[in-house]
């Protein structure tokens, strides 16, 4: 497929691999966190993580939408769908991801449920054109990438005014989040995470630019690469981070140039700022309360809100006990470590998060990552 | 989740819609967020809508430098 075949070049690739090998020094370790889970995904899925050198260690952040998303939230869309006989619409991977009393939205769909799977936000729009009696709730989640759409579609509701649509917003945003893990003191708690730079997202950034990084290479130090998402475009920008750290340099730099500018996409920007406002304080599994760290639907558009609609309440649901997604979804644990792996907890019986989504650190390793743990063992 | 993917516009629509191509599947997508989407334009879709625009002369740069980088057994 055009513009996709040519960045998956298995030549390109090892020869790639030859020159992040040759100008990492072999005195020095490297250590990059990979914020979002595409790039997790990339890493597992075409095997890069063994073609770059042992001094050079990727770490999985929190950026997949899926694994941070909290219990609590899911529970509030279960409720409406159970309590309040809502027909309530949500992207795929959601599905699965494990809530409270046992339950998932899957789960409780086989109780009797109206729970739906959708592509695009604007099918939602059409469920609830063509159910004018009932209730038809969007579980909206996601970045900077899904946000946009989202607004889009609460604005031609309001348009439209269309009495039965509703948003749970969950919508969260890259930059805090990567604050978060270079500020919270569970990371201090948890022993220091000794990371050298980040690869950047690569579709949130087409929305919000390369500006919003540059503070963390100003004030924090840490040089920030924004990433494709295909494997050339992963290993060219773990270079360009290596020659960063070598050099002593802390900057924004931007390997997605196809794509990605400085400035963003602003169509999308004023869209999602006349519907959206900023939320003091959001829970993302794993890290906890994160300050200013999420969206919510300005009070213009409230008629479309489905927590004012319904006076949801949040409530807090504490992970599993044995559950490790917290520190690995800080970069401090693998998911190896966690007890549950691959034993109590696999892909087809999620117990955290970090296991539901193709993109997670979990779910990625435990399929593509899993055997590489064992030790070769060559017969005499 | 955070699939997106290149797609080429093959018509542009009413009301801010566009037909795409993608990998030769033909779909209807909304181009509100990428108001500037010309005929033959690439497109970035994610969940239905385009997101950006795909800069052919960048994607060129970008695989020259591939090609570059890669050299490294050659010297
Ligand atoms: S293996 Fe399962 S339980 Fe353990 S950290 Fe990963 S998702 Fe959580």
């Amino acid at each position: 497929m055009k513009h996709i075949d040519a960045y998956r070049n298995g030549d390109l690739a090892r020869g790639l691999a030859a020159t992040i090998a040759a100008e990492a020094k072999p005195e020095r370790q490297y250590n990059f966190m990979e914020f979002c889970g595409g790039h997790t995904h990339a890493l597992a899925r075409y095997g890069i993580v063994d073609l770059l050198p042992a001094n050079v260690r990727m770490v999985h952040g929190p950026g997949c939408p899926v694994c941070v998303l909290p219990i609590g939230r899911i529970d509030m869309a279960i409720a409406l769908a159970l309590e309040h006989t809502a027909i309530v619409c949500t992207y795929g991977d959601v599905l699965r991801v494990p809530a409270s009393a046992g339950l998932s939205m899957q789960k409780a769909k086989a109780r009797g449920a109206d729970i739906r799977m959708v592509y695009s936000p604007a099918d939602v729009l059409q469920i609830a054109r063509n159910n004018p009696s009932r209730e038809v709730v969007f579980l909206a989640i996601g970045f900077e990438t899904t946000t946009p759409p989202t607004a889009l579609v609460i604005q031609q509701a309001q348009r439209e005014n269309l009495p039965n649509f509703s948003v749970l917003c969950c919508h969260v945003l890259t930059p805090s989040a990567i604050g978060h893990i270079l500020t919270s003191p569970e990371v201090a708690e948890w022993g220091t995470l000794p990371l050298d730079g980040f690869v950047g997202p690569a579709h949130v950034s087409i929305i919000i630019g390369s500006a919003p990084y540059e503070p963390f290479a100003t004030q924090f130090n840490k040089p920030v690469v924004i990433s494709g998402f295909e494997p050339l475009d992963v290993m060219q920008s773990i270079l360009m981070l290596v020659r960063q750290v070598n050099t002593g340099r802390a900057e924004v730099e931007n390997q997605f140039t196809r794509v990605v500018t400085r400035e963003g996409n602003r169509a999308a920007q004023a869209v999602c700022e006349q519907v959206f406002e900023l939320r003091d304080s959001f829970e993302w599994r794993g890290l906890g309360e994160v300050a200013h760290s999420a969206l919510q639907i300005r009070p213009a558009y409230a008629a479309w809100d489905a927590e004012k609609k319904f006076t949801l309440p949040y409530l807090r649901v504490p992970d599993h006990k044995q559950c490790d997604c917290g520190a690995i979804l800080r970069g401090v644990k693998r998911p190896t470590d966690c007890k549950l792996f691959a034993t109590v907890c696999t892909p087809d019986n999620p117990m955290g998060s970090c296991m539901v989504s193709s993109e997670g650190s979990c779910a990625a390793h435990y399929t593509y990552g899993r055997f590489r743990d064992i030790p070769l063992v060559t017969h005499p | 989740m955070c699939l997106a993917l290149p797609a080429r516009i093959t018509r542009l629509l009413d009301d801010s819609m566009a037909e795409v191509e993608l990998g030769g599947v033909l779909k209807t997508i909304s181009v509100a967020l990428a108001p500037e989407a010309q005929l033959g334009d690439y497109v970035i879709v994610h969940v239905g809508h385009a997101i950006g625009l795909l800069d052919e002369d960048e994607a060129r740069a970008t695989l020259a430098l591939f090609a570059e980088l890669a050299q490294h057994e050659a010297h």
